[in-house]
């Protein structure tokens, strides 16, 4: 446990959180393995946890009908996968797939709300952090939608 | 500039095409070699103003290495009348060429620090020769990165020589595209988030950024967050030229010319202007 909770603080979305929280937070966590091709997550199952990836890339999709699957954005090591789990209905809204091994700490979302709940400078502290990440792939999103290869004159 | 220099410079010399590569369905690579005389000097980041006869004039920057001295290289994307005639050029063929003109890529001043080079689409284009001009002279620089951003994986510009440099030992290659399907198996997001993963360190690094505007603007604000200088973010813009000698206007940008006070310019001195509409 003393060094999943060191590795788990060393990951960069957790960088510099007081080490209480991490007390905290290192009891909804645990270590995860994933074969390049599985699936993290799909599609409407319950979000009922989220992922901090150490080493590999996660491709998330979403399946069209009469299409192959698209990649809508790939997500790496030091980033975290799944937002879901935060929001009603916990139900996740793509499909995640390791495109390489990953090994990852999976957290659970359930025990990750009831203590933030519990101390709401925790889930403070969980939400900031979130919040920037969920800000930066907003923006991301924001500038795909743009399609600004698509004319662009030498 | 008196009469006789400026006759000089908007007349445009003969250019014979030696080969003409296609790099994607819409883009084409022309080397240029004089009918007469040597071509000349140029530096990272600056452009010709080449000429289909009988049809019209167009700014493209150069995109080869500026230490050959044999040939001009241009990489044309094919948008308008003029671009599609000089695109269709074939070798045997004679263009029109006027320059190098333009302010260039600060690789100078970029000598002691790590150096970022970020590029979307056609963009990398502009930046070729600086990036074989920090390889020739890799001693010089700390830590290089080229972050590369296209549409698709169909879409990615100098593809072998992208793989050739992640080959390389003194160069850190990240590639993405906007939109994939499975059969890709690298990034997919916009080229700003490169800039998180890549290694260099912020406060001693110089980036040199070329795409379309909004890219652009989207990875300076990337750069800047990051802790990179806005004193040491360089773009390079793209504006109607005509004279390329900031003569004509038509490519003013509030107080400066793009083709000659440019195309590079530091973010630092173009930032406020570039959120304004209306220039």
């Amino acid at each position: 446990m003393e060094t999943l909770e060191r590795l788990l603080l060393a990951h960069p979305f957790l960088a510099g959180i007081d080490p209480q929280f991490g007390r905290l937070l290192v009891g909804c966590a645990k270590n995860v393995r994933f074969a390049a091709g599985e699936f993290l997550f799909h599609e409407s199952d319950p979000a009922d946890e989220f992922y901090l990836i150490r080493e590999g890339m996660v491709a998330l999709e979403v399946s069209v009908p009469g299409r192959a699957p698209l990649v809508i954005s790939t997500i790496g090591e030091g980033d975290l996968v799944g937002a879901s789990w935060l929001v009603a209905p916990y139900r996740w809204n793509s499909d995640a797939r390791a495109t390489t091994p990953v090994r990852a700490f999976s957290l659970d979302a359930a025990c990750l709300r009831r203590k933030s709940e519990e101390d709401h400078h925790l889930g403070y502290e969980m939400m900031k952090r979130l919040m920037q990440v969920m800000v930066n792939r907003m923006h991301a999103a924001r500038q795909q939608l743009l399609d600004v290869y698509g004319t662009a004159p030498a | 500039m008196s009469a006789a220099v400026l006759a000089d410079a908007m007349l445009p010399a003969p250019y014979r095409v030696t080969a003409a590569r296609r790099e994607l369905s819409d883009v084409v690579t022309l080397d240029l070699v004089p009918l007469a005389g040597e071509v000349p000097d140029f530096a990272p980041g600056q452009f010709n103003m080449l000429y289909a006869f009988g049809v019209g004039e167009a700014a493209i920057s150069l995109s080869g290495d500026p230490s050959d001295r044999s040939r001009f290289v241009h990489t044309v994307r094919d948008v308008g009348a003029v671009s599609r005639a000089i695109a269709a050029a074939q070798p045997g063929m004679v263009l029109g060429v006027r320059g190098p003109f333009g302010a260039a890529w600060p690789v100078a001043q970029a000598e002691g620090h790590d150096i970022v080079i970020v590029a979307g689409g056609l963009g990398l284009a502009p930046l070729r020769p600086a990036i074989y001009h920090v390889l020739n002279n890799s001693e010089r620089f700390g830590r290089i990165a080229l972050l590369y951003g296209s549409r698709g994986p169909d879409d990615i510009l100098f593809r072998e020589e992208l793989g050739a440099l992640r080959a390389r030992l003194d160069i850190d290659v990240a590639v993405t595209v906007d939109h994939a399907g499975r059969d890709w198996h690298g990034h997919v997001g916009v080229v700003p988030r490169l800039i998180e993963k890549a290694s260099f360190d912020p406060a001693n690094t110089v980036a040199l950024v070329c795409g379309p505007e909004v890219m652009m603007r989207f990875t300076a604000t990337a750069l800047l967050g990051a802790g990179v200088p806005d004193s040491r973010i360089f773009l390079s813009l793209e504006r109607n030229m005509k004279c390329a000698l900031g003569l004509c206007g038509h490519c003013q940008f509030g107080p400066d010319f793009v083709c000659k006070d440019g195309p590079v310019f530091g973010y630092d001195c173009i930032a406020r202007r570039l959120a304004v509409r209306e220039i």
